[in-house]
């Protein structure tokens, strides 16, 4: 299995299980990665040996979700889990509900006039929409970077340190600026010029910078929509060896058009279609979850099948 | 298409020419047009300074105006300067706080029908005659009170509130959405979101909306003829008390039969002509920059 680097202070990873699929299957994670106490056992989805969500509690558990603008259904009864600390991608073509559902997980749909949500949303067994629940705090615990990079238009160490500043954070705030620049793998690119705007660094970095600016704020869950889409394809890479590096103690869900991307960077993946009704109403669906290697050597649907082996979208 | 009916290129049809001729013609109406619009300009300016300029000496800003045209007594326009400097800023002092939360309200908060009411109203307050607004404050405020420098700081508000609540949230909407999502992603309040991000963004713009406002105020004549006297010949700084404005300097030297009261009065055009024109560049220079600066961010 390969080295993957790990920050400091995580424990050691565990023996694998034995990986039963093709050659070209992720690396497995960690049976116990998670720095952080465990509220709940993971379960066992279908116990293969080769899954890799053994051993990871759920973070997100969406039961009958559905989520509308003005009646319109976006995407309809998704029920799934989401695990700590893998990554798990959402795929499928456009129009199939993938960023509405992210949106959901952090309630930024809320800012939509008309956006509405329906089902439940658990996060680590707490229900998101409930009455006593802060929008505002669970975006400090749920972090989002976004398809196009979208630095303040301050300077690089104002960037980061919007959301401490936001959060009272401000003990020590020099290291904390540091520790999340370094973390987003760009410290060593800004470390002489951090008054310097963000808007002056390349797509990107800037879109690392955004990644530096929601870790500052210590979350507990990245929520990825497209973050490379606009980046060439080097900038991609890097963006991806991130994700690959932040899932030790992150619980990560990206968003993805590129089904390549999924492969190399989700354990988990999400595939998603378009349903249309006999009244012609578009809405998305869930089609199937599970292992990545297995959604995409082994998929149980004719549609994820179709899609995965690019007849499809 | 075959080789045989191939036409060359060259010596095209009837039509082709015909076509290239009108062409010609509507470039030549459209040019004709945008250099009678700078000729109005350059015209308004070269017969003012012309006229204004013999008159342009230190006398002008140092003395009072005079009292019945006579040479020698008076004959400047310290006072209406600075009762146009004193009454324009108490007018932006009340315009720009309350232009600027009515943009942010309108852009940030308003629902989306609510937002095109105020932009509808801000549109028609922009066509209110502005003597209208004159007898407006004057029976608001002026009747039972006398004409005062405030009366007319009211009116001439009312005059800038729609340039900067309207040149403002132009500003706001042009910062793109994505700033305020990454703004609240980050767990900031709607509000916090606003003076933390969005502001600071379009500040650039709303400095443009403010001067713009003040050029505008300092020129406007209609709303002091009912607010504050055309007689104030000292130099006045209680602003409960009527002051003089150089536009009504202005007017007052254009109907004088003194000789001396109309070269003054060309003189406080010339001035008035150059301050606006500073502002009011300035302005649009700065707005050129914010707008550069917030694209950035697109």
């Amino acid at each position: 299995m390969s080295e993957t680097i790990r920050p400091e202070g995580t424990p050691p990873m565990t023996d694998q299980p034995d990986q039963t699929a093709a050659g070209n299957s992720p690396d497995p994670p960690p049976e116990v990665a998670s720095a952080r106490p465990t509220t709940q056992l993971g379960e066992l989805a279908g116990g293969h040996d080769d899954d890799p969500t053994v051993g990871h509690p759920t973070v997100f558990e969406l039961e009958n979700v559905s989520v509308s603008y003005s009646g319109m259904v976006a995407i309809r009864d998704v029920d799934m889990d989401i695990h700590c600390n893998l990554v798990t991608a959402f795929i499928g073509p456009s129009g199939c509900g993938k960023t509405t559902l992210l949106r959901s997980l952090n309630r930024l749909n809320d800012l939509i006039p008309g956006a509405a949500v329906e089902g439940r949303v658990s996060y680590r067994s707490e229900d998101l929409y409930g009455a006593d629940i802060d929008a505002v705090e669970v975006r400090r615990r749920i972090g989002m970077v976004f398809q196009r990079p979208n630095p303040f238009p301050k300077s690089i160490y104002d960037n980061v340190a919007y959301g401490l500043r936001l959060h009272g954070m401000k003990d020590d705030l020099d290291g904390r600026v540091e520790r999340a620049l370094r973390h987003a793998v760009l410290w060593d690119e800004v470390k002489d010029r951090l008054k310097a705007s963000g808007l002056s660094l390349s797509g990107g970095q800037q879109q690392r910078l955004c990644i530096a600016r929601a870790l500052a704020i210590e979350p507990d869950v990245i929520l990825m929509d497209e973050p490379a889409s606009a980046l060439d394809p080097i900038s991609t890479q890097s963006i991806e060896d991130l994700v690959e590096q932040l899932k030790a103690e992150y619980s990560i869900i990206i968003v993805t058009h590129n089904m390549q991307q999924a492969a190399r960077v989700a354990d988990v993946t999400a595939f998603f279609s378009v349903d249309v009704a006999e009244d012609g109403s578009r809405s998305g669906v869930l089609v199937e979850q599970g292992p990545t290697s297995k959604l995409f050597i082994r998929p149980s649907d004719p549609r994820t099948e179709a899609y995965v082996t690019g007849r499809f979208g | 298409m075959s080789t045989a009916s191939y036409q060359p290129l060259a010596g095209s049809s009837g039509r082709a020419a015909r076509r290239r001729r009108w062409g010609k013609v509507m470039e030549g109406l459209a040019t004709l047009a945008a250099i009678v619009a700078i000729a109005v300009l350059a015209i308004v300016i070269i017969s003012v300074a012309k006229k204004g300029l013999p008159a342009l000496n230190v006398d002008l800003f140092t003395q009072v105006t005079s009292t019945f045209g006579i040479p020698g007594q008076g004959g400047g326009i310290k006072n209406a300067i600075i009762g146009t400097v004193i009454m324009t800023a108490i007018a932006t002092a009340i315009s720009v706080p309350l232009g600027v939360l009515l943009a942010i309200f309108s852009s940030e908060f308003a629902p989306a029908r609510l937002a095109l009411i105020i932009r509808i109203t801000l549109n028609v307050l922009a066509g209110v005659p502005t003597i209208v607004i004159g007898v407006f404050v004057f029976g608001l405020l002026v009747v039972g009170n006398g004409y005062s420098a405030y009366a007319a700081g009211v009116a001439l508000s009312i005059v800038q509130l729609p340039v900067v609540a309207r040149s403002t949230e132009e500003v706001l909407l042009l910062v793109p959405h994505s700033l305020r999502e990454a703004g609240m992603a980050l767990g900031a309040s709607r509000a916090r979101t606003v003076l933390t991000v969005i502001l600071p963004t379009a500040v650039g713009g709303i400095v443009t909306a403010t001067i713009v406002a003040v050029a505008r105020a300092a020129g406007e004549t209609a709303p002091l003829l009912f607010t504050t006297g055309i007689f104030a010949n000292a130099v006045v700084t209680d602003p409960t008390k009527p002051m003089a404005s150089i536009p009504l300097v202005i007017f007052q030297g254009s109907e004088s039969p003194s000789a001396h009261d109309q070269e003054v009065a060309w003189a406080a055009a010339l001035v008035l002509l150059v301050g606006v024109l500073i502002g009011s560049s300035v302005g649009r220079l700065l707005s050129l920059r914010s707008r550069r600066r917030i694209e950035q961010t697109r």
